[in-house]
């Protein structure tokens, strides 16, 4: 079965204006999530990761300009007027940042702020919008949820309050969520329940995920896909089975030997030497040739590699061709 | 809450002891010699002395300090040196002229800073915003008793439309009171629309970048919605203080706008009082003023715990 995705970007590119010149902040990436799966977004601070999602949903800042092609349930929303892209993206797009303490409005009851948007675009009144808050702090397994809907965010603890964030991103039932660092401001038991909220979420309700982390234990345990981003580009994607196994880009290996080993011992970690590119000077060739510990091929420095399959659907923009360990 | 006002009160009344300690030594250092002042030109040794003893100057400091604030308790703040009437009623009498400049000041202030501080926000960078920075800029460096004066000129002088100055009271006649209050308050409304649009601007636009911002559009309000539940809300908690200190300010009266303008409010009376040496007049003025101050912090504490729920008093 072949669905068409849930949310494609096809050649997208970001350049923000900023006193010292034009940065390039996403330099022309292609993804796409289906329905029920979940993508991977990966990549340092700065990598473009999140302004490629923000950008594709018309979330991105005054100062950047973007180009490319973005279908939403097959609607090419950079076509759309603003009002109509922002009526489409509350519908059908829920999105969970970051720190839960500061992407909840703190003068607002929780309930309040679940429901406005079914008021927006399901037409509930504000009654039957709180009643769906509750049902949504139900699902997302806050206990006694009729007894906090109307707490304001700071009466509830951070687990919960990205509990309130998922509820507040599901509560028209959309078709794709972006969750952007979601557990990053969270401690680890609460990061692990909060994976597994999200995982199971998407079983019930048939949701496309796009996951943006920096962390590909999560990756690992959640996503069917990734694309992992360097200096605003892809810089390989492919199915997370056959990423991780056979790692074709320098940076993806690099990546994963920095993972830390449970049962390891307490041996320093591996670190990629050396600062990710800043977008406003980005590297003629390949934006990891600085800090690349391989640097196997002569057009590295000054030809930046295309994106080339590895094996099926996985591919890698790498002049590099490790030797492969089966044959 | 009661118990927060009652604990804030009796706080106040500390503070408020203070400010007569304060007022009161602060009036010793100043030159010159109230009975003096008083006697003028027909000044002899004999009324001089009998003067001073009827007024208990003669008395040692602390007698006379603790015997003003005994007095002060029950409401008697003294008799004025100049007119020997009771300051209490001197003092009282001059509050609803000095109020209803300042809460039209104030009023006038909010409906030009408001909007201009909010849009100067929204559309930072655009021409309106430069246009509301240099109205403030101006507003701020221009001394407001010039603009008083070229005020006066234009709109009592060359065009004749108000009356150039004085005080009509707002219960004896409320079109006489409106047409002189005008340009006084509007003369200080100015100043304080200046400071109020900066400070509108920037907690606009600081909420404005907060996250909960992003997630409100994430979620696909309507920018209406946004503005008015999101922003606003937030941003406007900090601005209930600066209105109040500048509303609590001017009721200290604005002593040169009302001298300026005739206007015999606080100010005014503040002014005379030192030109007189009536220090029993000076000190009740000015603990008046005090006592308002307190007053209105009071009122903004307990609003902002209505404002914002992360606030609670107890």
């Amino acid at each position: 079965m072949s669905d068409p995705p849930v949310l494609s970007v096809e050649d997208l590119t970001v350049t923000i204006g900023t006193r010292r010149g034009p940065a390039r902040a996403v330099a022309g990436v292609d993804w796409s999530v289906r329905a029920g799966e979940t993508l991977a977004l990966v990549g340092e601070s700065g990598s473009g990761k999140s302004m490629s999602v923000l950008a594709a949903t018309g979330l991105a800042p005054r100062a950047a300009r973007v180009a490319g092609r973005v279908h939403l349930l097959g609607t090419e929303l950079t076509a759309l007027s603003p009002d109509r892209r922002r009526r489409m993206r509350g519908r059908h797009v829920g999105f969970v940042f970051q720190d839960p303490m500061t992407s909840l409005n703190p003068v607002l009851t929780v309930g309040r702020q679940i429901g406005e948007a079914a008021e927006e675009h399901l037409g509930l009144t504000r009654r039957a919008a709180r009643d769906r808050a509750v049902e949504l702090l139900d699902l997302v397994g806050i206990p006694s949820a009729a007894g906090r809907v109307d707490a304001y965010p700071h009466q509830l603890s951070g687990g919960m309050r990205q509990r309130v964030v998922i509820a507040m991103a599901l509560v028209c039932e959309p078709d794709l969520l972006i969750a952007d660092e979601p557990t990053t401001a969270l401690d680890v038991t609460t990061q692990a329940q909060i994976v597994e909220l999200v995982a199971d979420l998407q079983r019930r309700l048939g949701t496309a995920v796009v996951w943006i982390t920096h962390d590909l234990g999560v990756v690992a345990g959640t996503a069917d896909a990734v694309a992992v981003m360097y200096g605003g580009r892809i810089v390989e994607q492919g199915p997370v089975d056959a990423v991780f196994a056979r790692p074709a880009h320098p940076y993806t290996v690099a990546l994963l030997a920095a993972r830390p080993e449970p049962g390891a011992g307490g041996g320093d970690l591996a670190t990629i030497p050396g600062s990710p590119p800043s977008p406003l000077d980005l590297p003629a060739g390949c934006a990891f040739w600085p800090r690349c510990p391989v640097r196997g091929d002569a057009r590295c420095a000054h030809e930046l590699p295309p994106l080339v399959p590895v094996s099926v659907d996985h591919h890698a923009r790498t002049f590099y061709r490790p030797p492969r360990e089966d044959a | 809450m009661g118990r927060f006002v009652i604990r804030r009160l009796l706080q106040s009344g500390v503070v408020l002891l203070g400010v007569t300690l304060v007022v009161f030594l602060l009036l010793q250092l100043v030159p010159g010699d109230p009975v003096r002042v008083a006697l003028g030109t027909r000044f002899d040794p004999q009324t001089y002395e009998a003067l001073r003893a009827r007024a208990g100057l003669d008395r040692p400091l602390v007698v006379q300090y603790l015997s003003y604030v005994g007095n002060a308790l029950t409401g008697d703040l003294g008799v004025s040196f100049r007119s020997g009437r009771p300051v209490t009623s001197i003092v009282l009498e001059r509050l609803p002229a000095t109020l209803s400049l300042a809460v039209t000041a104030v009023v006038f202030a909010t409906l030009v800073a408001f909007p201009l501080g909010v849009l100067s926000a929204l559309r930072s960078g655009s021409p309106l915003d430069h246009a509301a920075r240099v109205f403030s800029q101006f507003g701020v460096s221009v001394p407001d008793f010039w603009m008083g004066i070229m005020f006066i000129l234009l709109f009592a002088g060359v065009l004749g439309w108000l009356p150039p100055s004085g005080y009509v009271a707002l219960t004896d006649d409320p079109l006489g009171w409106a047409s002189h209050v005008v340009l006084p308050a509007v003369t200080v409304g100015l100043v304080t629309a200046s400071i109020l649009t900066r400070f509108i601007r920037s907690a606009v636009l600081e909420v404005l970048s907060e996250d909960y911002v992003r997630t409100a559009e994430a979620k696909g309000l309507r920018t209406r919605v946004v503005v008015l539940r999101h922003v606003l809300r937030n941003a406007l908690i900090p601005v209930v203080t600066v209105v109040a200190v500048q509303l609590a300010s001017l009721l200290g009266g604005v002593i040169v706008i009302e001298v300026l303008f005739a206007w015999p409010g606080v100010g005014r009376l503040t002014y005379d009082a030192v030109q007189a040496r009536d220090y029993p007049v000076l000190q009740g003025a000015v603990l008046l003023v005090a006592a308002l101050f307190l007053l209105i912090n009071l009122l903004v504490d307990v609003l902002y715990a209505r404002l914002d729920p992360r606030i609670t008093v107890r």
